[in-house]
């Protein structure tokens, strides 16, 4: 589904991601982690095409199209997809109106079609009405961010750490509609859906089953490997040491 | 004041300049022909009849409680269909109500410039509108001042009465035919809310390049009285200065200002809104939207007085800039004469922002469709206290609008 050959990312005449490469089958879920400022949300925003994030070098293919050179919304329309940690505030456009624009609708009621995909996500119709991101709680903005997704329903999408800011209640079902919208619910061969998960707590991660974790350091992908296994390798040992072993082992199996 | 003393008045405030806004040649304007009296809005001629709706009437009078036309300086249509409501020229309703002539210039000074003289010396026609105490129709008067001759000077004195306890919804085109060039619009608008009655005035000015416009309008609000005004400008226009002022004299008395202008081409707007609090408890919201493009000038203005207990006033006014060579002059203005009230205002000038375009265009849309989302959003004022029929209608008059200059 995508797949990207070293690719190397620049933000404002940085270099951030350094030759990096990485491929996510469909029906794939990968969970990407890393600490503070190692290029993850540059990862996504360059898969996604925002004009900052300059592509360097590589290129990336999504189904098959080379869409290195695409802008956003045209990755958009061959069926990726993104949630968003810090969205903008946007005044007198309402949330409803971003889940219209998500169906690809011109209609800007907010009708039963919007409302019983909110519902889904205990989302009152109050709530649509409010201008997109303005004054909403980190937890609103994520089931915001995830109800754009519901109405968008992408084949690839990105979640820029889903679990921020999200109290204990709503975790567990935030969780539940992610697997649901990554075909996690179905059994592996019915899956066609693919997703990217980048999260710094990872406590997310109890909810939503993924099939191969990577941690990035540096601009790179350091160490790629079972999630339960890496997820426990950074809970005792940290990002750094996590790496060290994963090299080692590695080293071990060449030998 | 008798009829003498104002004439008098207004003779000697004849060449007195605005405060505010470029000096216009009066003289160059002239009176022109009368226009025959229409049968019904169907009946007016069908060039005009698309910048009637744009104007936001209705020629079929379907969901109106009452019709106004006036073509230049002619009132050629004017009926009313509810009881409990009056309207009609104001030249005739001088002549039905003796008591109507105390009405005349107590909100409005009469030699306040230039203008306000004028329409008292040269004045042609405009409307009077009034609800009985009581009566409360939630269906609007429509009313309209058209312009179809080159080189017209139209000045309208309306006079607005909603009596006690009463409710008056008014929506007010003033709109001009393509044909025209220049011409001129002065209107002088008072408007009397009652003890506990509401008056909504919904005005959509439909100008174009060569318009020059004057109007000076003045509230006088009551005791528990509402007063909310929608203001939508969204063509170009040559030169627009106007400044209504809402006096809440009465207790808990209430005042509401919205506007929406999107200033295109080479137009100059100098335009505000001032509320006076001088009831106790007395509340003023003002909120406006102004989106400069092309040369545009805009001087957004607003003001509010507080000088009683409790009163309570707030301005928000933004401004957003599409164009490197328009310009926005934001000046939100607050007065306080004692301790016990509370007066706030926010302004901010900006662009579109980068982050609001991608994030729309992760969404679908392509940069075009995310900056018309934008750009809707951002004139997208929530109308509080109109009837559900009316507020729906707003909006529909105000998207039409938006089409029209996206």
């Amino acid at each position: 589904m995508l797949e990207i050959k070293d690719l190397t990312v620049e933000v404002e005449g940085k270099e951030i991601l350094r030759d990096l490469n990485l491929n996510i089958e469909r029906g794939e879920v990968h969970v990407l982690f890393g600490p503070n400022g190692c290029g993850k949300t540059t990862l996504l925003m360059a898969i996604l095409g925002l004009p900052n994030y300059k592509v360097k070098k590589g290129s990336i293919t999504f189904k098959g199209v080379n869409i290195t050179d695409f802008p956003t919304n045209e990755r958009v329309k061959l069926g990726m997809g993104m949630s968003f940690q810090h969205p903008p505030e946007i005044r007198g456009v309402k949330l409803g109106d971003m889940v219209n624009i998500a169906l690809g609708r011109k209609e800007e009621k907010i009708d039963e079609n919007v409302i019983d995909l909110a519902k889904r996500l205990n989302i009152s119709v109050d709530f649509l009405n409010r201008d997109v991101n303005l004054g909403f709680s980190g937890g609103e903005v994520k089931r915001s961010e995830i109800l754009q997704l519901l109405a968008q329903s992408p084949d690839f999408i990105m979640f820029d750490e889903p679990d921020s800011g999200v109290d204990i209640e709503n975790i567990e079902l935030i969780g539940k509609i992610i697997s649901e919208l990554m075909d996690r619910n179905k059994m592996p061969s019915k899956r066609k859906k693919a997703g990217l998960i980048i999260t710094h707590s990872g406590s997310i991660m109890r909810y939503i089953k993924a099939d191969r974790a990577h941690v990035m350091l540096d601009g790179r992908i350091a160490c790629s490997g079972m999630p339960d296994e890496i997820t426990k390798n950074i809970m005792e040992t940290g990002f750094e040491k996590c790496v060290e072993l994963c090299v080692r082992r590695e080293e071990a199996g060449a030998e | 004041m008798n009829k003498k003393e104002t004439i008098e008045r207004a003779r000697r405030a004849k060449t007195k300049k605005a405060a505010l806004g470029e000096d216009i040649a009066i003289e160059n304007f002239v009176t022109g022909r009368e226009h025959d009296p229409l049968n019904s809005l169907d009946d007016f001629p069908e060039e005009y009849q698309q910048d009637l709706l744009d104007a936001g009437i209705e020629p079929s009078e379907k969901d109106r409680s009452g019709s106004f036309l006036q073509q230049d300086c002619s009132v050629v249509f004017s009926t009313v269909k509810y009881n409990g409501l009056e309207l009609m020229s104001t030249t005739d309703a001088l002549k039905e109500h003796d008591w109507l002539k105390d009405y005349l210039w107590k909100a409005v000074p009469v030699d306040m410039d230039k203008y306000t003289a004028e329409v008292e010396l040269e004045q042609t026609h405009g409307y009077f509108i009034r609800s009985e105490a009581g009566s409360k129709v939630t269906m609007p008067v429509q009313s309209c001042l058209f312009i179809t001759t080159d080189k017209i000077g139209q000045k309208v004195h309306n006079i607005i009465i909603a009596e006690e306890d009463s409710e008056l919804h008014i929506i007010t085109g003033c709109s001009v035919s393509h044909a025209v060039n220049s011409a001129l619009h002065l209107g002088v608008s008072e408007f009397y809310v009652k003890k506990g009655a509401k008056i909504t005035f919904t005005m959509i000015h439909n100008w174009s390049r060569g318009m020059e416009v004057r109007p000076r309008s003045a509230v006088v609000i009551e005791d528990d009285g509402v007063f909310i005004s929608n203001y939508i400008l969204m063509t170009p226009v040559k030169s627009l200065q106007m400044y209504p002022t809402a006096y809440c004299v009465g207790r808990n008395a209430r005042a509401t200002f919205q506007s929406i202008i999107y200033a295109s081409g080479d137009t100059k707007i100098d335009s505000g809104s001032r509320a006076v609090l001088q009831g106790e408890g007395s509340r003023s919201e003002i909120i406006s939207r102004v989106i400069a493009t092309d040369n545009a000038k805009v001087i957004a203005r607003s003001d509010v007085i507080g000088e009683a207990a409790n009163a309570k006033g707030h301005i928000e006014c933004r401004g957003l800039m599409l164009s490197d060579s328009a310009e926005v002059d934001s000046i939100p203005e607050l007065k306080a004469t004692r301790k016990d009230l509370d007066l706030s205002h926010e302004a901010a000038v900006g662009k579109i922002a980068e982050e609001e375009i991608q994030y729309l265009m992760a969404r679908g849309l392509s940069e075009e469709e995310a900056t018309s989302v934008i750009i809707r959003g951002f004139l997208n004022v929530d109308i509080t206290g109109l009837p559900d029929a009316l507020a729906r209608e707003t909006k529909k008059m105000f998207d039409m609008s938006l089409e029209k200059v996206m």
